[in-house]
């Protein structure tokens, strides 16, 4: 009924080392080996392509965050975990929407328990969320001195410049109160 | 405040590494000994951990988004789309017309077995009321009885083309048959004893317990004399001695048996069940006990089954003629409550009783 799915897989310990060091062609490539198994998993589970669209990359998100926290161990395929849990996240989707009547699943892969993984996941979605939410709400140019300062991991010298702030010093004054603001924000949500 | 700020980018440039190996020792020592200093640091380092990762993940996302762009979904997409979601697909686009053409397809059908009569049909088979199908038994006879059936001015000679059972409900020209002998008739005659006729109008019909009276509406009639059997209120019991007398041929004619069964065909408990030898044209008949009670009406019996017939019972046709509106009716119905039955033999019960049971013919 299913039709095999043929590509280039790549093996598992790349793309586990290509996670590590933030390589695009590790995701594009994840992207190509993947990406149509989750397609006909959500197809085939009355859902669209946006849907498997959404349900992968949280997916990848999943996968990267478990890498990264070096909890990743190769004792399963990489496949069988991202279908895990896709499965799962296309079932707790499902049933908020109502729309699986059955109550199951076509399923077309083997599955292994991913629960662990889910729960902090979601823990750390939560906080995604209001780490948005928060900066959203501390507005400019708070957002960017913070966002280039912590993320982009610039130097003060270079913000302050960017900023027009007469010296380091002031800069460093005025992303202590963002960071205040931002820390008031971010906890009280 | 100013401390503050110093303390806040002291913690940082410790978290960073960028401190010298003096100002770091100096700094863990502060953190050793100052508890709420230590608490600072962990909670700064917690935070800044949750920008990193925000700022890491919608890089991620970002990074995602571009990979999606790279692949051409169409493709995939009929890739793997198996045999049955296009079945689904198609399922979903078409399912109104389907629907549609089902539910033609089957008021057509329903429409068809209605204007054919054939759900009237369905009576059960192994169960057959027992109102007579004179024409059968007249062509059978019909040489038998030609040229001797010119009795004059005692109503229709045609006997009929079904034919039952009835008896008299009052001494005034009430009768009661079964409903389902005068269903759909043209007009109902009662023929007595002496082989009078007397047109009859319906004046009830109860088909639920299969019920019907008639009023006798002749001129020639005469009122009866008394009654002198009544209706049992009571139900019978099991085993009693009953007996039945009614028209299955053109002649009186008596059955005995006895009260087999307090429900009817398939536990119905309006009725008796009777072991008696009923036929055709026994319907409409009283079934009476010993005493000349009458426990019943003979209404039916099964088909392949021996000696089980049916009779409504008493109680059920006292309720049912209760019912009768006496305002509708020319003159009043009074169910007779005496018997005077009760001590005779039932040769003189029948003898007594000869002039209230009528043949009913219908046409």
């Amino acid at each position: 009924m299913s039709k095999e799915i043929k590509s280039s897989v790549p093996a598992d310990r790349e793309v586990i080392v290509g996670i590590l060091n933030d390589s695009k062609t590790t995701l594009n490539q994840l992207y190509k080996s993947y990406f149509p198994m989750v397609l006909q998993f959500v197809l085939n589970n009355n859902g669209n392509e946006d849907d498997a669209k959404d349900i992968f990359q949280e997916s990848v998100i999943v996968l990267y965050s478990k890498v990264k926290s070096g909890g990743f161990e190769l004792n399963s395929k990489l496949k069988t975990f991202i279908y895990s849990v896709c499965r799962r996240l296309w079932l707790k989707r499902l049933n908020q929407k109502s729309r699986n009547i059955h109550g199951e699943l076509l399923d077309l892969e083997n599955l292994e328990s991913v629960e662990q993984d889910l729960a902090y996941h979601e823990e750390k979605d939560a906080q995604f969320r209001q780490m948005e939410k928060a900066l959203l709400q501390l507005g400019e140019p708070c957002k960017t001195i913070i966002e280039d300062y912590y993320m982009q991991n610039r130097s003060m010298q270079d913000i302050s410049e960017k900023f027009g702030y007469t010296n380091a010093d002031n800069a460093k004054t005025q992303k202590y109160k963002c960071l205040q603001r931002l820390k008031k924000l971010f906890f009280q949500v | 405040m100013k401390s503050e700020i110093e303390l806040l980018n002291l913690i940082e440039a410790y978290l960073k590494g960028e401190l010298s190996s003096e100002e770091h020792a100096a700094f863990e020592k502060l953190r050793n000994d100052d508890p709420s200093i230590d608490h600072r640091v962990v909670e700064h380092q917690n935070f800044i951990n949750t920008i990193t990762e925000y700022g890491q993940r919608k890089q991620l996302i970002a990074d995602m988004e571009a990979a999606y762009q790279h692949l051409d979904i169409e493709e995939i997409k009929a890739n793997v789309l198996p045999v049955s979601v296009k079945i689904r697909t198609l399922f979903r686009k078409y399912r109104f017309n389907t629907a549609i053409a089902a539910t033609v397809a089957l008021v057509t059908v329903f429409a068809t077995l209605l204007s054919t009569g054939y759900f009237s049909k369905t009576i059960t088979n192994n169960y057959s009321a027992l109102r007579r199908d004179i024409n059968n038994i007249k062509r059978s006879q019909n040489e038998l009885i030609k040229g001797i059936n010119d009795i004059p001015d005692k109503g229709p000679v045609n006997p009929g083309e079904f034919g039952g059972t009835g008896f008299a409900l009052s001494s005034n020209g009430y009768v009661i048959t079964n409903y389902h002998v005068v269903k759909d008739a043209d007009s109902v005659y009662v023929q007595n004893s002496d082989g009078e006729s007397f047109k009859v109008k319906q004046i009830y019909v109860d088909p639920a317990y299969d019920i019907a009276v008639l009023q006798i509406v002749d001129s020639r009639f005469k009122s009866l004399a008394a009654l002198p059997y009544t209706f049992k209120k009571s139900g019978s019991d099991l085993g009693e001695d009953v007996y039945t007398i009614g028209f299955p041929r053109d002649d009186r004619v008596v059955n005995r048996g006895y009260l087999s069964s307090l429900t009817g065909y398939a536990g119905d408990t309006i009725a008796y069940q009777v072991d008696i030898s009923v036929n055709p044209g026994n319907s409409g008949g009283p079934l009476l006990d010993t005493k000349g009670n009458v426990v019943g009406i003979i209404n039916a019996k099964q088909t392949q089954t021996e000696g089980a017939a049916f009779a409504i019972k008493s109680n059920y046709i006292l309720q049912s003629i209760g019912a009768i509106p006496q305002d509708s009716l020319d003159t009043k119905l009074t169910i007779n409550k005496k018997n005077s039955m009760s001590g005779l033999s039932r040769t003189d019960q029948i003898k007594k009783m000869e002039s209230y049971i009528f043949m009913v013919k219908v046409y």
